[in-house]
């Protein structure tokens, strides 16, 4: 028997208890309520965010299933292919343990793609630690690189892109979110459902340990000094399963044996069989004696809510229970029936012979029974502080000395300089479809081969951001800004956005500044997606994201990270011949600002790190002048006009030139003209309003480019060092030094 | 030629040498799952591919060579019979015995991918019979485990026998500690036996083939292997 305590000990509240005696028509037994208390958590249920969600767009005409449909979204891309993708957390586990934490949250985002069908082709991940010089950053760092590296390149998926930020916001609480896309036959795509009376239900894969139990519910709160406490909540995942995994699930549906497939992943068992059921307004009779265990004595509750990995839920077809152990037994995996699909829309498990928890599948999940909660919130105070920063504040450098040491702090900061130390950990070419190797551009660029192996000569091209400072500063513009740079980058690289996945991380929801980040987020995001046409697909909520330090009177208080709504952008490239470099290629090619300077320096990298100014609004941003701009970048490509193109952003346009000149080992001259007399040149050169392009031009070409756009001349592409003016700033042979091994000399000292 | 490209679980190159060797250079391509006991019967070159066999748990390798098409591949690498073995392929044929040398952790511990300059030690072998000694060529690496150690002896009979295949450099052509992405003995990249007709690289010659990814490097060296 259970009481409230036990209720409030599993993490549900106290209606909630009350609502679940209601629906059970008795006092739930302890399975019982611990299905309820994973089921209810917010990383299953979306109760304190769901309001929220709804509210953003989710149609066009490529979408094949929206969000909250299915286990990632699913677009058309045309010649009868589709393209599954999603974004996912995995914060809490990879603070606590950053190898096995990161592993298993890119095992469970290739899980949600190929559970539809689809064979995984890329994947992209975002990362955010706390200050780099700090040991126990270091230590996250590495342990989540090797994790992501290790699980993704045995797997055999490429990693194509992907961000990494360093902020003190971080320090306890890393983000590490993982992306992936996968292409699925329009007509062999698998649903996460359950139907047909008598249709047998398996359990393939590893067996179940108790590994991961109460995962759900231990993403659902803050982590303290006590989560280590937690640790067995962190799975532990093995690449060489899932592959298998991989290979076994796509035969089975290929072959048509199945109703549904699910993933287990957050809640196993429990929320599998109550997803599927629901969504197929069925129920199941499942005998927990069966399903294949890791250890001995595991309690029934143990085995409905084990997160072990590499598992998954299949829904057969009944006759054919043999044809799919056969393709299971070819793999080496467990594929074993637990039970069968029943008219009842109840969920009834048995063990050692007796019923052990009986409830409505309907009840348990998001869109049912689940709890749905409209939170407080309320406009922090900083907010209005924020903006009433003045660039006047910070006096405008005047020396080329001042300059050459601005230009070395920047190129050097961790933020901007290259992530290769963590990229080459990663195997990004498996596949061979990844078109930005030896063109690089400011998105991936991923060839779609069919499920027969044939090219198509088309190209996904994907990207993800999100700058939380900017978030932080103004959550509803930072939010526009994350998915308009996502959209430039596509553009940049050649491709036409789509839609896009999100991954919302915020602090506590109860908490009402926090809450207020949420709203002002979600509302940039719909702004944003309906200007731009791309709806969002789904992805993950993941809150909680906080820390608890001690404030200068010694009380211990708790602090958001920056909310942060990574943006994962897919795009998708037709002709190839539009797949545009951000690197110059040629001496004595021409460079030209597309888009209008400002004299704005606010939550830049110049002014947050090199100034230590940390007060000020969100760079400058207008949403019609990003569309417009999207739209002359996306001309310019089609008719050919540019031989590169790179989108301003950390660091401003010096830094922007520099990455577009390191590429292949050249310089450039350029300089402010005079008609931008009225920009301080430290915002000229380092400021990062937005919506800003660098392009480079054939001289011969000059006059027709000039005649096509607005766009304001800065200089050409030189044999070596960084010119502005009349001064040198950097040689390219320094500045390629500093921004290449920066990170690694940071990380391994 | 008849290609058979074996398919252990855990390999990821497979596919990616299916499309190089059937789509861009027209060749015949037959797949083979590690649990058949022969190979198909007019197979002139078994491809062992990249990838993780078996997870690459206990050691590189160390798993899939107790595999059932193991012995079969044996019996045709003894016949003459060509085999080449990829990364992981490479891996295994040196387990297996096929291939002197064991490929151990990289020096710096990591995993590394990326492109690489390999400069080629020989004309006197099948896969580089039409490469230029002058010329360098840029072939992408992927491994955790790829620094070539073999002892003294074995060691001088590789270079005696002319059995390196190719040096890692950069682009210029210079072979030293600098242009060795993982600390291997004397910069080799790949070898082949005393025969000649069993040959490991840890490079991916695959991943440099097609036209669109603006490095075809690795197709000049399938032609140089079909002859052309």
């Amino acid at each position: 028997m259970t009481t409230l305590e036990t209720a409030q000990k599993l993490g549900l509240l106290p209606e909630e208890f009350e609502k679940i005696k209601e629906i059970l028509g008795k006092i739930p037994n302890f399975t019982e309520l611990s299905a309820y208390s994973v089921m209810w958590s917010e990383h299953c249920s979306y109760k304190n965010s769901i309001v929220w969600l709804k509210k953003l767009p989710k149609k066009s005409a490529r979408i094949l299933a929206e969000a909250g449909q299915e286990n990632a979204g699913l677009v058309d891309i045309g010649d009868g292919l589709a393209c599954a993708f999603k974004i996912e957390s995995h914060n809490h586990p990879s603070a606590l343990e950053p190898y096995q934490g990161a592993a298993t949250g890119v095992g469970g985002i290739n899980r949600d793609i190929f559970t539809m069908g689809a064979r995984p082709i890329a994947q992209m991940n975002t990362l955010r630690f706390g200050d780099i010089k700090n040991e126990k950053t270091k230590h996250l760092l590495k342990g989540v690189v090797k994790g992501i590296g290790d699980y993704g390149n045995a797997f055999g998926i490429p990693t194509v892109a992907g961000e990494l930020y360093f902020d003190e916001c971080y320090q306890v609480n890393p983000l590490v979110n993982a992306f992936s896309a996968g292409i699925v036959d329009i007509n062999k795509t698998a649903s996460a459902i359950a139907f047909g009376v008598g249709n047998p239900v398996f359990i393939v894969g590893s067996a179940t340990g108790k590994d991961g139990i109460h995962g759900a519910a231990f993403a659902s709160k803050d982590i303290t000094e006590d989560s280590a406490k937690d640790l067995p909540s962190v799975q532990v995942g093995d690449p060489f399963q899932e592959k298998l995994l991989l290979e076994a699930t796509l035969e089975i549906i290929d072959k048509n044996l199945v109703i549904g497939v699910q993933d287990m992943g957050a809640a196993g068992i429990i929320c599998s069989t109550a997803e599927m059921s629901a969504k197929g307004e069925s129920g199941m009779i499942i005998d927990l004696d069966k399903v294949p265990l890791r250890q001995h004595n595991m309690q029934a509750w143990e085995i409905l809510l084990s997160e072990s990995q590499e598992r998954m839920l299949v829904v057969g077809i009944k006759g054919k229970e043999n044809e799919i152990q056969e393709v299971f037994e070819k793999w080496d995996l467990h594929a074993v029936q637990i039970g069968e699909v029943t008219d009842t829309k109840r969920l009834e498990f048995y063990q050692h012979k007796e019923k052990v928890a009986d409830m409505p599948a309907e009840s348990l999940v998001l869109g049912g029974g689940a709890p749905i909660y409209h939170r407080e919130y309320k406009e922090p105070t900083y907010f209005q502080e924020y903006k009433k920063f003045d660039i006047n504040q910070v006096n405008e450098p005047k020396t080329e000395t001042e300059f050459q040491k601005i230009v070395r702090f920047l190129l050097s900061s961790p933020n901007i300089c290259s992530r290769r130390w963590v990229y080459e950990q990663y195997d990004s070419m498996v596949g061979t479809a990844n078109l930005s190797i030896n063109k690089p551009s400011d998105a991936g660029v991923v060839l779609i081969k069919n499920q027969q192996g044939e090219s198509m000569d088309k190209a996904i091209v994907i990207s993800v951001d999100c700058n939380g400072r900017y978030v932080y500063a103004n959550p509803k513009i930072g939010a526009m800004i994350a998915v308009c740079e996502s959209a430039r980058n596509v553009v940049c690289a050649g491709g036409e956005p789509v839609a896009i996945t999100n991954n919302l991380n915020f602090g506590n929801p109860y908490h009402h500044e926090v809450y207020w980040h949420f709203v002002e987020s979600i509302q940039g995001i719909i702004e944003s997606c309906e200007a731009l046409e791309t709806p969002v697909t789904g992805g993950n909520v993941s809150f909680y994201n906080q820390y608890q330090t001690q404030n200068e009177k010694g009380e211990t208080i708790t602090k958001p990270v920056f909310p942060t709504p990574t943006i994962g952008m897919l795009g998708l490239m037709d002709n190839l011949e539009n797949h545009t470099s951000l690197a110059f290629s040629a001496v004595g090619d021409l460079i030209y600002l597309v888009g209008e300077p400002k004299n704005d320096i606010s939550s830049s990298e110049y002014l947050y790190a090199y100034h230590q100014i940390k007060a000020s609004p969100t760079p400058d941003f207008d949403l019609q002048n990003e569309v417009s701009l999207q739209k002359t970048i996306k001309k310019l490509i089609q008719e050919k006009m540019i031989i590169s193109a790179h989108d301003i952003s950390d660091g401003g346009l010096f830094v922007t030139l520099v990455e577009s000149a390191l590429v292949n080992q050249l310089g450039f001259e350029v300089k402010k003209e005079e008609r931008f007399s009225s920009i301080r040149s430290d915002a000229f050169w380092f400021g990062e309003s937005q919506s800003r392009v660098v392009v480079s031009v054939k001289p011969n070409n000059k006059e027709n480019f000039e005649k096509s756009c607005q766009a304001y001349f800065l200089g050409k592409v030189a044999k070596e060092n960084f010119v502005v003016g009349t001064q040198i700033w950097i040689s390219t042979q320094e500045a390629n030094d500093l921004y290449q091994n920066t990170l690694a000399k940071l990380i391994e000292g | 030629m008849n290609f058979s490209i074996v398919v252990f679980p855990g390999s990821n190159c497979d596919e990616d040498m299916v499309y190089a060797l059937r789509e861009i250079l027209g060749q015949k391509v037959n797949k083979v799952f590690h649990k058949e006991t022969s190979l198909p019967q007019n197979t002139d070159c078994v491809i062992v591919p990249g990838g993780f066999s078996y997870g690459d748990y206990l050691r590189s390798g160390a798993i899939a060579r107790f595999s059932p098409i193991m012995s079969a591949i044996q019996q045709h690498a003894q016949k003459g019979g060509l085999v080449w073995g990829i990364c992981n392929g490479f891996q295994i044929l040196t387990e297996a015995g096929l291939l002197e040398g064991v490929l151990l952790k990289n020096n710096h511990q990591k995993y590394s991918c990326k492109n690489i300059y390999l400069k080629p030690a020989t004309k006197n072998t099948l896969l580089t019979q039409h490469l230029s000694l002058e010329k360098t060529y840029k072939i992408p690496i992927a491994h955790g485990d790829g620094r070539f150690y073999a002892d003294g002896n074995t060691l001088k009979s590789l270079q005696d026998n002319e059995q390196i295949l190719f040096y890692y450099a950069d682009n210029q052509g210079i072979v030293n500690e600098n242009t060795n992405p993982n600390g291997s003995l004397l910069n080799i990249a790949g070898i082949c036996n005393k025969s000649k007709n069993v040959f490991g690289m840890m490079p991916h010659p695959e991943r440099a083939s097609d036209e669109r990814s603006g490095n075809i490097d690795g197709k000049t060296l399938f032609l140089s292997f079909l002859g052309q």
